[in-house]
């Protein structure tokens, strides 16, 4: 900070403004986004490419919804749970979307305890994340199971147009089998922030790199993204 | 925007990214094999790519036999020679030219013109390699599967892509998705890379607008390509589920013996959006690394900061933004709504503008420059007439009156070899030429790059200027043979036989090109530190060829830009981004305030 008495530059000293601190810190040298460690400036740009993938399934399902000449399946009667004689639309489907988002909630506190070193509260948080992940992916196997005896496959379904299955199996997978991953790494990393590997700067097998409690962050980042696409999922899938 | 070099540039920013943390090998197989050293992985990816890429050259012979001298070929029937097609566009496209510009050139040169150690993540970046070379098997794998490689063109558009009729429909296609299917996750992992590095790890003083072009050209190219793959990875995805599984989103309802196949409801269109989603910002993923070299090697050679640096660089960003919406000008005649034909024949002309702005300033560099014609230099030229060339005939194909009589004819064939084809080559040898002393240590052979050069460069346009003409009077492109045509004449068959002909003479040449490599790499003259006098980076290193970290004790300190040549008052006519003004020897009877160079 500049001492100097001219008005001008203790103007531009005291507050850029927001904007122009943007662009003086991308016009600067070494980082573009100060502050954003490698990792995680990696993981947002992963996020963002895999949204492409996302949003062009989503496009090619509205595309070929358009395209079938044969009228698409009511879907709060498909997805129903039949309890004791009732039909609950999309009961199932409301539980799962519920235990993602929670997911989230306890996500976002493990990263929380992850900056301010708590360990042990960490990784219990990141392991009910995994947990409630694990669940969601156990719903969803049930679902297809169930989808399964009733007779709908990827290429013909009992409900009507074709295309109805082929989309199902296609965008719950491929976003089921991120979740997968997501717990998979969730138990990773819960592991090592349990045995302290974080603090005690202990080299990673593959990498053999030393990492910090950003892993923790960037794997919430990842988990929060996959709960976001299953909204639009959800949203644009099962209730339209 | 005038700036000049001056004392106030030496005050530089403290260090404010860590030192890498690099893992260190400890013996052949981690230092050579499973290296995490970027510029191992960069050769890597350079010697796959250029192994298969041999491969399209030799099936593009195949296919000008069969064109030049019909019936005189046993042993090319119809259905190789649509397999030799698509093979041929499909490695040239993407398996050479995107894998050797990105995963080659990428590699080698970010880290080292940016001033990194390494790319951020080596360990991601080696499994980007192995994927690659998994991806390349899998393709290669396809000869030699019952019905061979798929014969669908590079398109691969369906429903005749997975149906009956299509050679390789048995396995070929499915080879074909899953091999591009791990070409982009493995491209991925490296894409990743080489964008964080950029952004996040460069040196003192290295400010985004003192990047070299060629890093601004990869730079971008990256990141259509992290945006665009998405969509052939779909796309790839849905056909293979359309072939194995019978599901039908591309697939119509369809009539096929007589009898009614099981597939119905399906879009064939969606699958060209999204081809085309990919295929066009494709051609600027092969394009932008181009411009970027160009750039540099033009610079160099005439001794003069590159015209326009900012201009460039807002011209390679918007080409990059713009590239996104021009895709559906390869789908005039697919049956669309006409109205999309307006709107993206219209996009289609905005890019030339940035386009036809990078041509002027790369013409006005050369302008009164002190222009040596060595390798690259003369590289660069053609680079520079191949590319008006095709662009010219591009301004044609935009505009969907023009393109409506000449789509699918030969005239397609020869724009897109001229403007991704040939262009993008001539720098990939020019950029060869100039970097190879920095690899070895030795410079290539003048006399058998002299022979290279022109053979090439003369037989391109032996190769694709008649082809021009064959379009025009309405020679189809894909066409096994042409058969009693009455509207083709005789002289077209002339005319093909000799197109046949200079593709020979022309691969031939590849061969020295090839020889000369091996040869150099023994034998060839030793290199100066710095042969071309260039400013940037990867010429400073403390040794050459660059170690393992790239730089000595120290990461280097930037303090100007990289075209800092023929700079008014310095003795030498070029000053290296890490020379501080202090350091720079002033010419007789000069001072500090006389070192004036001009930045626009
Ligand atoms: C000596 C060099 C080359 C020769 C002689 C050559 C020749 C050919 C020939 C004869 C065809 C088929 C034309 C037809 O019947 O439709 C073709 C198609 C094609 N070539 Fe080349 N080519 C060369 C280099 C390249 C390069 C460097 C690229 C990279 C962009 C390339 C990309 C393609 C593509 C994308 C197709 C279209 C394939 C299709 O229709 O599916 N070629 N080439
Ligand atoms: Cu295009």
């Amino acid at each position: 900070m500049s001492q100097t008495a001219s008005p001008k530059s203790a103007e531009s000293a005291a507050d850029p403004g927001r904007i122009e601190s943007a662009i003086q810190d991308w016009s600067s040298d070494q980082r573009a986004f100060k502050n954003v460690p490698w990792g995680k400036a990696m993981m947002w740009l992963f996020l963002l490419s895999d949204t492409f993938i996302f949003s062009i399934f989503l496009i090619s399902y509205m595309t070929v919804r358009m395209s079938t000449k044969v009228a698409w399946p009511n879907t709060s009667q498909v997805f129903a749970l039949e309890i004791g004689g009732v039909q609950f639309p999309l009961l199932l489907i409301a539980i799962m979307t519920f235990i993602l988002i929670s997911s989230s909630g306890t996500m976002a506190m493990a990263v929380k305890f992850g900056y301010s070193k708590n360990r042990k509260i960490t990784a219990i948080l990141m392991l009910v994340t995994a947990l409630f992940g694990l669940s969601f992916v156990g719903m969803q196997a049930f679902e297809w199971t169930k989808l399964i005896h009733e007779g709908v496959r990827p290429w013909s379904n009992p409900f009507g147009a074709p295309q109805f299955g082929s989309i199902f199996f296609m965008i719950t997978g491929f976003h089921g089998f991120h979740v997968s991953i997501g717990v998979i790494f969730l138990f990773i990393v819960a592991r090592k922030v349990w045995r302290g590997d974080y603090d005690t700067g202990k080299r990673g097998f593959f990498t053999s790199r030393r990492g910090n409690y950003e892993h923790v962050e960037m794997m919430g980042l990842y988990w929060h993204f996959v709960d976001l696409v299953w909204v639009f999922i959800f949203a644009f899938f099962y209730l339209w | 925007m005038t700036e000049t070099t001056s004392p106030e540039d030496d005050i530089v920013p403290p260090q404010e990214v860590p030192e890498m943390d690099l893992y260190h090998p400890h013996s052949f197989l981690t230092r050579w094999i499973f290296s995490q050293d970027a510029k191992v992985i960069a050769i890597q990816y350079s010697l796959v790519a250029i192994s298969i890429g041999m491969v399209a050259l030799v099936l593009s012979w195949l296919m000008r036999l069969q064109l030049g001298f019909p019936d005189s070929f046993d042993f090319i029937d119809a259905a190789d020679y649509y397999q030799f097609i698509t093979m041929h566009g499909m490695i040239m496209v993407v398996y050479l030219l995107t894998a050797l510009f990105l995963g080659g050139f990428g590699n080698y040169l970010i880290p080292l013109m940016v001033g990194a150690r390494d790319m951020v993540f080596p360990y991601i970046n080696m499994l980007s390699f192995w994927i690659y070379l998994l991806a390349v098997l899998v393709l290669v794998s396809s000869f030699f599967v019952p019905g061979g490689p798929t014969g669908a063109g590079w398109t691969l558009y369906p429903p005749q892509a997975i149906l009956s009729g299509t050679p390789g429909q048995e396995f070929g296609i499915i080879l074909m998705l899953a091999s591009l299917m791990l070409f982009i996750v493995g491209f991925t992992m490296g894409g990743l890379n080489y964008v964080v590095t950029i952004l996040q790890a460069r040196a003192r003083g290295m400010t985004l607008m003192r990047m070299p072009l060629t890093i601004w050209g990869i730079f971008i190219a990256t990141v259509l390509a992290l945006f665009a793959f998405p969509a052939l990875f779909v796309a790839s995805l849905m056909m293979m589920f359309d072939k194995i599984l019978e599901t039908s989103f591309f697939m119509p309802a369809m009539i096929e013996f007589g009898e009614k196949m099981s597939y119905g409801g399906g879009s064939p269109i969606l699958f060209q959006h999204l081809f085309w989603f990919f295929g066009h910002p494709e051609v600027y993923i092969v394009a932008l690394p181009a411009f970027g070299i160009v750039s540099d090697l033009l610079s160099v050679n005439a001794r003069k900061n590159i015209f326009g640096y900012r201009m460039m660089v807002w011209a390679i960003v918007g080409i990059g933004a713009l590239a996104f919406v021009v895709w559906a000008h390869h789908m005039y005649v697919s049956g669309m709504n006409p109205y999309f034909g307006f709107f993206f024949a219209t996009t289609t002309l905005i890019i030339a503008v940035p386009t036809a702005l990078k041509v002027y300033n790369w013409v006005l560099t050369l302008w009164r420059g002190n222009i040596h014609l060595t390798l690259p230099m003369l590289f660069a030229l053609a680079f520079i007439l191949t590319f008006v060339n095709g662009g010219i005939t591009g301004l044609f194909l935009g505009n969907v009156i023009v393109d409506i009589p000449l789509s699918d004819t030969m005239f397609v064939v020869a724009h897109f070899h001229m403007v991704m084809g040939v262009a993008p080559i001539m720098v990939i040898f020019g950029a060869i030429y100039h970097w190879y002393p920095l690899l070895t240590g030795r410079m290539l052979h003048n006399g058998m790059g002299q022979f290279h050069f022109w053979v090439t460069f003369l037989g391109a346009y032996a190769i694709y200027f008649p082809m021009h003409y064959l379009g025009f009077i309405g020679v189809p492109r894909r066409y096994f043979e042409l058969g009693e045509t009455t509207f083709i004449p005789d002289s077209a068959h002339d005319l093909n036989a000799f197109i046949t002909v200079a593709a020979l003479v022309v691969g031939f040449a590849q061969l020295v090109f090839l020889f000369n490599l091996f040869w150099s790499r023994r034998n060839g003259i030793v290199a100066e530190r710095n042969p071309w006098k260039a400013t940037t980076l990867e010429w400073q290193t403390e040794h050459m060829p660059p170690t393992h970290g790239n730089f000595g004790k120290d990461l280097p300190i930037v303090y100007r830009w990289a075209y800092d040549f023929s700079v008014p008052g310095a003795e030498s006519d070029f000053i290296p981004q890490n020379m501080a003004t202090k350091d720079v020897k002033l010419a007789e009877g000069m001072t500090v305030a006389d070192l004036k160079a001009e930045k626009t």
